[in-house]
């Protein structure tokens, strides 16, 4: 809690070194240097931005037109060897799915190992390890994942390449950041919530469920929603674990065909024919327009409901 | 409810040891049909032999093409990444920042086969060859190690601007203050001062960029190509070690089979070069955080 003199003596300052840091110096080569650094730092910054709005533009550019062509068929239609019939029902059912899936399985097994180890583990060299894990698992590349996935869904649980696989394979992948934020999350909780818990004569399952929990669910939930937004995009360990590109009805159980919308874009976008480049244009504006739909809700609730301690 | 909650935190070890069981399993019986001097120094990676040839597994090539990627990549990704860090560090007035930030955010979210498509069907026939090829747009391959590189390099830079300007926040401001009232500008403290105070901070981000490089397979897949060689030319088609990996698992290769098998071996190859690089990260960014 800053008091006004606190806070005046933080805007002298600001103001002090806003003024020194415009800098006293005053040989010309020097101050066109400065201009010049200035200028390529900015640059630099906006390039990422320019190439991002090229993107964007190209994609829009190349799918719009095709997506409402014909909106009813375009999500009606399974992918057809003429790319005017070609449709992405299967992959965003399969999308659909696989989010349940992943969401289903990741989130409780998620938040109870980020519990765990913030809360209940001790300190000893066997908590270490754990934490060095998780530590290093967020970093492994999405295709190990698949491998892993290929290993033991779908070979040692005998889960053939269906959708189960997919799922729980992308739902592993996701553990690790689902851990790293939740973990974030409840450390964010003040010291004080937990000691006026415990002064109360509660005890620490009952402070961790029905104080730190719920004070850190709005942090939670965002880190949650934005790593099951990069699962939704990852191609790469579906196509080791076995989804398809040419499905023909929608999954109907644990070890059913699938495809989803990055297999979907990946294999149609071998085919030359710029038809299917704009169908796989228009394919990934819906993907894109989910994550966006994904990443604004998790900001959304985040300013929402966020604690301001 | 210990005894569920702490089951939930030996997953992580579970899945790791899964993870490096599968891997080291068809690994080893990889080896049984290729040795591990061939594998490690062949010049030559060509799958597929059939019944009067055996198939080679050199690794040697799509080293090549892995190291080509990420070389392009990095060249690209770390001075706007680093510039991009500075100047919102230093530079950048709340509402640019404001601005920045978001769109960082959301080129981080661009999923990788996005990329991958953007790469091949706008990257090398808008950009590449018309600035590079000639006439006819020869000398510029369809698929290619710089349009390959050039989208891993916009996926990476928001990893390493964010994870630079963390670094370069960290810096107290108290050095920056000290510089400004010896009478140094905003260039001479951030270049003089700021940043050597962050480097550790800053060459983490780098590693770990080089990291996510080396392990992106969507975009090298769809935008450089299946042709394993060893090369120095961008231009040219060309195989990484992830793409191989992509290729073998989507093809016809039966399981159990030299192919598939050299895939494993392969993967464990790389999943050994980005452990070690986010180990060593890891440890830079706790150096840098002790520091203060």
């Amino acid at each position: 809690m800053s008091t006004a003199l606190q806070r005046g003596a933080e805007t002298a300052n600001e103001v002090t070194v806003a003024r020194l840091s415009r800098g006293a110096t005053r040989r010309p080569r020097s101050m066109a240097l400065d201009t010049v650094f200035a200028m390529l730092m900015f640059i630099a910054t906006v390039a990422a931005v320019v190439a991002l709005a090229v993107l964007l533009w190209t994609i829009l550019d190349k799918g719009w037109g095709r997506l409402w062509e014909d909106p009813g068929a375009f999500f009606t239609n399974y992918v057809s060897r003429r790319a005017s019939q070609t449709g992405i029902k299967a992959a965003l059912v399969g999308t659909a799915w696989l989010m349940g899936l992943t969401a289903l399985f990741s989130i409780p097994l998620g938040v109870g190992a980020a519990v765990y180890l913030e809360e209940f583990a001790p300190r000893n060299r066997v908590t270490n390890l754990v934490e060095a894990a998780v530590a290093n698992l967020a970093g492994v590349p999405s295709i190990v994942y698949g491998i892993l996935g290929l290993g033991v869904f779908v070979t040692l649980m005998n889960l053939e390449q269906g959708i189960l696989a997919g799922g729980l394979t992308l739902a592993v992948m996701s553990l690790p950041v689902i851990i790293i934020t939740t973990r974030e999350a409840l450390r964010a909780v003040p010291r004080g919530i937990r000691d006026a818990s415990y002064g109360l004569g509660a005890t620490r399952v009952q402070t961790v469920f029905r104080q730190i929990l719920p004070a850190a669910a709005p942090g939670a939930l965002t880190g949650t929603i934005l790593a099951l937004s990069r699962a939704i995009g990852e191609t790469a360990p579906l196509l080791v674990v076995g989804a398809a590109t040419s499905v023909t009805r929608l999954p109907d159980g644990p070890s059913s065909a699938y495809s989803a919308l990055p297999i979907f874009i990946n294999d149609l976008t071998a085919r030359p024919q710029t038809d299917f480049e704009n169908v796989v244009a228009a394919a990934i504006i819906v993907l894109m327009a989910l994550l966006l739909a994904m990443n604004s809700t998790a900001i959304f609730l985040r300013n929402r409901f966020q604690n301001r301690w | 409810m210990h005894a569920v909650l702490l089951a939930c935190g030996g997953l992580s070890i579970l899945i790791t040891v899964g993870i490096v069981g599968v891997l080291i399993a068809d690994t080893v019986r990889f080896f049984r049909v290729e040795s591990v001097g061939g594998f490690l120094f062949g010049t030559d990676f060509a799958p597929g032999g059939g019944l009067l040839e055996r198939g080679r597994y050199g690794l040697v090539p799509l080293l090549s093409g892995t190291l080509l990627v990420t070389a392009i990549a990095l060249l690209i990704a770390v001075p706007l990444g680093l510039g991009g860090a500075v100047y919102l560090s230093e530079y950048a007035p709340g509402r640019v920042r404001s601005v920045i930030k978001p769109t960082l955010e959301l080129l981080a979210g661009v999923p990788t086969v996005v990329l991958g498509f953007f790469g091949l069907k706008f990257v090398t026939p808008s950009i590449l060859k018309p600035l590079f090829g000639g006439p006819g747009g020869q000398g510029v391959d369809v698929f290619n190690a710089a349009a390959a590189g050039v989208c891993v390099g916009l996926a990476v830079i928001p990893l390493i601007a964010s994870v630079s300007e963390d670094a370069l926040r960290a810096v107290p401001s108290a050095l920056r203050e000290a510089s400004y009232a010896m009478g140094a500008s905003k260039r001479v403290t951030a270049v003089k001062v700021v940043i050597p105070a962050a480097l550790s901070g800053i060459s983490a981000a780098v590693i770990l960029g080089m990291s996510r490089a080396i392990g992106e397979t969507m975009i090298v897949t769809l935008a450089g190509g299946a042709s394993p060689k060893i090369t120095a030319d961008p231009f040219t088609s060309i195989q990484t070690m992830t793409a191989a990996i992509a290729q073998t698992f989507t093809g016809e290769a039966s399981a159990g089979s030299p192919d598939f098998l050299a895939v494993y071996a392969i993967g464990s190859v790389l999943f050994a070069i980005t452990l070690g690089f986010n180990l060593l990260s890891n440890t830079l960014v706790r150096r840098f955080r002790q520091e203060y």
